[in-house]
Formats: C-alpha cells, structure tokens, sequence
C-alpha cells in the first residue's frame, strides 16, 4: 500500500534581495525618505508540486542556484512558502551541517544532549542511547573533550549519529556525507541503507549522481525554481548528465 | 492553542537544557564557578557602598542592604534582558538548519538569569545576618515579586530580540537605555532625594515598582504590598502579552535577516 508521506502543493518562494541590506534604522529611514526602498523579488521556488510516499528514496538533482536548498528548508519546515501549502506527516530528522547545533565550548557529552533536545527529543531517549550515539561517531575516548577541540571529520560523526540515531520517519540529508573519511563515509552509506531497509523515508540532496543512481528510487529535477523533469531515477538521471 | 500547548511541553527539555548550557558555558574555566553568582554582587555593592557612604551619605537605614537589594533586581532585569536580546542572532546558524520554535531562545536566556539571581539568595542572606536583621519566614514572599519581574523581562526580552533583527542599531541603543534606567531607579539612592517636579519619572519607570517590591520583602521584612503588586503584574502582563504577539508576527521572518 502506498502511502504518501509529504505532500507538496504549489509551494512558491519569494526573497526580497534588496539592494544593498538595510541593516540599521538610520539607513532605513534614510531610505524611505528618499523613497529607495525598493525590494528585488526574487523567486527562488515557482510553484512547486509534488508527493513522495512512506518509503520513498527521493533525490533533489539540479546545478547550483536551481533551489534544492530553499526546498529542504521548506520541507524541515525552517522556511515558510511565500504561497501553497506542505504537509508532513511524521517526524522529520534534517541532518544538521557541521558545527550548527553544538555549542563548542561544550563537550561531547553535553551536546549529544543539546543536540537532540534540539532535535525534539527527551532526556530519557538519550539516555537510553547515549552509548550507541558514542560507538557509531566512535567518540568514546573524547566523551569529556570541548568539541571546539574537534576535527571537522569528528563533528560530522558526531552529527551524523546523534541525528540517525533517531530512526525518524523522514531522514533529509543535505551534501553532509561529504566529510569524514571514505570508511566513515561508508559506514553512514551503510547505516542510511539500513533505514531505508526499516521504512523510513529519506531525501538526499547531492551532486553526486553516483550516489543518487544507487540510492534513489526517484528523482526530482529542479532548475531555475521550477520542476524540469520528475520520475524514475535512472532516466532523469541519464538526461541530467548530458 | 492546544496543539502549541503540546509544542511547548514537547520542547520542555530543550528549554531545560539551554538555561543548562547558559550556566554552565558562563562559568566554565573559572575556578569558583557558580561561586561567581554569589561573589559578583557582593563585591559590586561593597565598592558602591564604598563610594556612596563616604561621598555622598545618604540617610538611609541599612544602606547595604538597601543597595544590594536594588542592584540583585536591577542586574536581573539588565543582564536577562540584554542577553535575550541577542540570542535570535547568536543561535541563527541553528535557526538556519532545524525547526525550533524560537521563542525558546530569548526565554532560555531571561530564565537562566533567573536562576543566577536564585544563586544570589544566599548573598543575600549573608548580608541580612551581617546586618542584624534576622530573615524572617516572610522572606519567602521574595518568590511574588520575582515571578512577575520574570514575566516582565521575558517579555521584554522578546521585543528586544524581534527587533534587533531588523535594526541592529538596538544593540547599542539599548546600552545607554540601560544607563539612563539604572539611574532612574532607586537603587543607590533614596526615593525622597528626587524634587517633586521630577518624581513622575519614577512613576513611569516600570523597574521602580519591581524594585519596590523586593525591597518591601526583604529590606522592609514585610510582605509585598498588594498595591505595589498590581502595578507590577499589569506591566508583567503588558509587555509579555505585546512580546508574544510582536514575536509571533514576525518569527517566520528572522531566516531572512539572519
């Protein structure tokens, strides 16, 4: 039985990039004497529309600017659209990137719990899977260190564990798989297999295709803020490369 | 509403664990710790004490007390507030990245000053014994007065952190605000030194009636007086109730500006 899992209905995103960004009130009402507040719409998302099911691998391909970004936002539900409408239906778990979400003068310990307080979490859950947090970013051994003190590559682990511990029913990841070694790289490649195995719903952005054709099952093409194609990975794929 | 009631007990822990981290990131490294809370008033108030008891001697009863009373208050309001303010700002990374709902920032701030200014009591308690007045059980009353401020502050605190998204300028105004309220409150002076013509500026100032309040508790060994109280849980009200809604109307807005 499918069952669809986030509904995306004509979801459109405006910006204003104005100018120059007008940060103090003296330049603000400098400028709207002089009557040069203009805004510069810019729409980064034209009606959009889309559903993906309870299980669905689903990839986001497009060149830089074309707005995979602005959507994942949209679908972590940190950006409101300007217009139309999302619907989610369980929990989300957005990979963070590197560093946001940790406090660094904070240890390890300390900011498993920060970092899935964040992430809706109770202490009682964390508790409970603090050690495999710890063995999967295989961190024990600087359980007490600050993490300012952290290679970029031990952050990533750390996030990487904290934010699929969770086994949510949506996982997003965002380009974060690039750091870390190519062992741990497969080791995360291997625990997302591992939920999508369990059911859960997962959509990745990358422009690595490679990873894209062996995860995916679809794909949506994204240029220029507006649907270019939408379907089966393999033939989006093909025409993405050409 | 019941489904943002849910929100806020879903989010509860978070709540707990960032006034955790506030503390904790304040006094880490520091030898004392938390022994700082305690220190940090003390101190302040022996070097006004200092000051104003040699310079200007000013007839009051108990000065010390007077004063640290009216500092611990004032500090509150300065520091939970200031640092509310910048916590929209400070946390946009995170804002950026995950769905949090944002009032738990400034109002993880106003609470961790909160519970610095629960670490002076016992400061406090020091310098009523020092001073020979006996704390009596009608100091637990203190809890009144305290719950409203907090209320105030967290309000405040909300329109701050909402608006400097816009204007950064706040940052800096906000300081000499400060200033100018420390010295339109009575904390080191008396309320009778002010001349009658100018006396309504106390009457305006909403930390007069907080300061009031304290002092009514704990300088006084009364309890808070009703009228004092309900001027004081209207502001509370007014400015929480307008914090709400300033920060509500603009909160899907911060990404942008962050």
């Amino acid at each position: 039985m499918v069952e669809t899992i986030i509904n995306v209905e004509h979801v459109t995103m405006k910006f204003n990039l104005m100018e120059e960004k007008v940060d103090t009130l003296k330049e603000y009402v400098v400028k709207l004497i002089k009557g040069k507040l203009f805004y510069n719409e810019f729409i980064a998302l034209h009606d959009i529309s889309f559903t993906i099911d309870r299980g669905d691998i689903f990839g986001f391909i497009g060149f830089n600017g074309a707005g995979k970004s602005t959507m994942l936002k949209i679908l972590a539900e940190v950006l409101k659209p300007t217009q139309g409408r999302v619907t989610v239906k369980g929990s989300i778990a957005p990979l963070i990137e590197v560093g946001a979400g940790f406090d660094p003068e904070l240890t390890a310990k300390e900011n498993i719990f920060l970092n899935g307080a964040i992430l809706g979490h109770s202490k009682k859950f964390l508790e409970k899977h603090f050690d495999a947090i710890l063995d999967f970013a295989a961190l024990r051994d600087f359980v007490n260190v600050p993490v300012k003190n952290f290679s970029s590559g031990m952050y990533a682990r750390l996030g990487f564990a904290i934010a699929t511990e969770v086994r949510p029913d949506i996982l997003i990841v965002d380009e974060v798989l690039s750091v870390g070694d190519y062992k741990f790289q497969e080791k995360c490649e291997k625990r997302i297999q591992e939920m999508i195995n369990n059911g859960t719903t997962v959509i990745l952005v990358s422009h690595d295709i490679g990873m894209i054709r062996r995860l995916c099952n679809k794909v949506v093409w994204l240029d220029h803020g507006r649907i270019k194609d939408i379907g089966d990975t393999e033939r989006i794929c093909r025409m993405y490369e050409r | 509403m019941l489904a943002s009631l849910k929100k806020i007990l879903k989010y509860k822990y978070l709540l707990c664990v960032l006034v955790e981290r506030d503390i904790k990131t304040k006094y880490r490294r520091s030898v004392l710790g938390v022994l700082w809370s305690m220190l940090n008033p003390l101190l302040m108030m022996i070097i006004t004490a200092m000051v104003f008891s040699t310079l200007f001697r000013f007839a009051i009863e108990n000065y010390v007390l007077y004063l640290l009373v009216g500092q611990v208050a004032f500090t509150f309001f300065a520091e939970s507030t200031n640092f509310a303010m910048g916590s929209i700002l400070q946390n946009g990374a995170l804002i950026k990245k995950v769905y949090v709902p944002k009032y738990l920032f400034p109002a993880s701030r106003v609470m961790s000053s909160c519970v610095n200014l629960l670490f002076t009591v016992p400061a406090i308690v020091i310098m009523m014994l020092y001073t020979g007045q006996t704390p009596t059980w009608r100091i637990i009353s203190f809890i009144i007065p305290l719950i409203l401020m907090l209320a105030f502050c967290m309000g405040v605190g909300l329109i701050l952190s909402a608006c400097v998204i816009y204007f950064r300028d706040i940052y800096h105004l906000y300081g000499v605000l400060l200033t100018a309220l420390n010295y339109a409150t009575p904390i080191f002076y008396p309320e009778s030194i002010v001349p009658a013509q100018y006396q309504w500026i106390l009457t305006i100032n909403p930390l007069y009636y907080y300061v009031k309040g304290f002092r009514e508790v704990v300088y006084n060994d009364g309890i808070p007086e009703l009228h004092t109280m309900g001027i004081c849980f209207g502001i509370a009200m007014v400015f929480l109730v307008a914090g709400i809604l300033i920060f509500r109307k603009v909160q899907n807005q911060f990404i942008l500006y962050i």
